[in-house]
């Protein structure tokens, strides 16, 4: 019974892309949403980024250090350990589960809202797709501007990494830099934002489907909201895991 | 004109509508009453085509609507208004940019042409100065209008008007009731509305549908619905201690 509702859902929500990747009616007025959504969704989210992601690289620089009391494991390991831990799963795939709870809650409310108001129904009535009215603009917004987050968090990260570092006196800033440096592997970015891209269309089409199919009144665009997250979030950790066994073994 | 003829509808085996024939004119206000539940909603959504309806047919003028593809539908939704149980506005755009939305994604006009069409429709629903507030900062009463201004924004030939004074005291109720006599009048357009006022029957009833649970049970005018016989339809119009005493029964 469960097995089977969740190849119902399945199947909608292909149905539902499928409504969402048809041709676009007006193009500049699709343009200008995914303008609206590209600040909504992406700009307003490099605040959050920022502050997690310098106390990550911060915590992250501390707690390699404190770890190695061995005095032959040189120093600069810890600016390594900060730049592939930002690299490989931080700005990724934890940067994705924030975003899931912030964009993803907030895609699923505006859309369920705009359902149990009629304001889906109005765009319908007018003869105009609402699905990939909606839905299109925010999937481009987020999969062309997260890979910016992601960037943005690999740096503040390791940045916050270094300033911990040098102030707290457990490793020099000639040593972090000769780490950050140290063996150096280009394709983790490359992965990464492989990840981040799959991640951003989750995010929004999972929430979107959620936001879409509400039937009732606020309580139940609550509800919706909720599964949003818990789901995007769950497709995330599996999505990381079966890119990482792709793109790294 | 729309003629509904033969229409069935059901929710998961429960029979809504059942067998409705139907006609409503040009130039005229056309209400459907009855009592709550009774199926009005559901009827004008099937005429409209938010619901497919299980059998029958709709015609506008002398198309059949319900069987045409989204694409041709459309063509036809263009010349539809609708007005919204609960105005139906978009949350996120200003009152000028509400009524400005069908003409941005259906016409080629100018800015300026548009600008002019969007103040002509606001003045006509008598509001002025609220081009640059949002659905959230307005009044019921003025959301409606503006809705009202929206619907008639592409010059329709057809206007739906699902309950559009419930939740207004008295006054405003026979604004809204006569703005809609009035546009219909003066563009000549074919407009159904759905109401359970009696208030409303009395003012702008050119022609009356009565539906009792999901069949029609009486046609009319507002000059002859008060002479009728119908039992059901004398316990729903004079359910109120007032019209009781009128009719001295
Ligand atoms: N989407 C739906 N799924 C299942 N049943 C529905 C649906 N929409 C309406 N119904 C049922 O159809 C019946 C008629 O509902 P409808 O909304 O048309 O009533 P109404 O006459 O508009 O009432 P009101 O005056 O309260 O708006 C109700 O019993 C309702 O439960
Ligand atoms: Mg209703």
């Amino acid at each position: 019974m469960k097995l089977l509702s969740a190849i119902d859902m399945f199947g909608e929500y292909i149905l539902l892309l499928k409504k969402v990747f048809s041709k676009p009616e007006k193009r500049r007025v699709y343009y200008q949403q995914t303008i609206k959504e590209i600040d909504k969704l992406g700009l307003q989210s490099i605040g959050i980024v920022t502050i997690i992601s310098v106390f990550m690289g911060a915590v992250i620089t501390l707690q390699t250090a404190y770890n190695m009391e061995n005095p032959f494991i040189p120093n600069y390991l810890i600016g390594l350990g900060t730049r592939d831990s930002m690299l490989l799963e931080f700005s990724s795939t934890i940067i994705g589960l924030i975003l899931a709870g912030k964009v993803g809650s907030n895609i699923a409310s505006e859309i369920g809202t705009m359902k149990v108001t009629e304001q889906i129904d109005a765009l319908e009535i007018m003869g105009i797709n609402s699905a990939s009215f909606l839905i299109l603009p925010k999937i481009i917004a987020t999969v062309l501007f997260n890979p910016f987050l992601t960037v943005l968090s690999m740096i503040v990260g390791i940045v916050g990494g270094w300033l911990v570092g040098v102030f707290t006196g457990v490793v020099s800033t000639q040593e972090y830099i000769d780490g950050v440096q140290y063996a150096f592997i280009p394709f983790y970015i490359t992965y990464a934002l492989i990840k981040t891209v799959v991640f951003a269309f989750l995010i929004t089409t999972i929430s979107a489907f959620y936001g879409y199919r509400v039937q009732g009144g606020s309580l139940e665009v609550g509800r919706a909201s909720t599964q949003a997250v818990v789901m995007s979030s769950i497709f995330i950790l599996l999505f990381n895991l079966i890119l990482t066994q792709l793109l790294l073994s | 004109m729309i003629t509904v003829k033969n229409v069935y509808k059901s929710f998961d085996g429960r029979l809504v509508l059942e067998d409705i024939n139907a006609t409503f004119e040009k130039g005229k206000t056309n209400l459907i009453i009855g009592q709550s539940g009774s199926g009005k909603t559901v009827l004008l959504k099937c005429i409209v085509g938010l619901h497919d309806v299980d059998s029958g047919a709709i015609y506008y003028n002398d198309t059949r609507f319900d069987n045409l593809n989204f694409n041709d539908k459309k063509k036809i939704r263009q010349k539809i208004g609708m007005l919204f149980q609960g105005s139906a506005l978009f949350d996120s755009a200003t009152v000028e940019e509400n009524v400005m939305f069908p003409l941005d994604m259906f016409t080629s006009m100018t800015y300026e042409e548009k600008l002019e069409r969007v103040n002509f429709c606001l003045k006509r629903v008598n509001i002025i100065n609220s081009n640059h507030l949002y659905p959230a900062e307005i009044s019921g009463g003025m959301k409606k209008r503006v809705a009202i201004a929206r619907a008639i924004a592409l010059n329709p030939e057809f206007l739906f008007c699902d309950e559009p004074n419930s939740g207004f005291d008295p006054k405003t109720a026979v604004v809204i009731d006569q703005l809609i006599k009035e546009i219909t009048e003066e563009f000549n357009i074919t407009t159904i509305i759905n109401t359970h006022d009696m208030n409303s029957v009395m003012g702008i009833g050119d022609k009356v549908i009565f539906i009792h649970n999901g069949k029609k049970w009486w046609e009319g005018t507002k000059d002859n619905i008060l002479d009728s016989d119908n039992k059901e339809l004398n316990d729903f119009v004079f359910s109120t201690e007032l019209t009781r005493k009128i009719k001295g029964l």
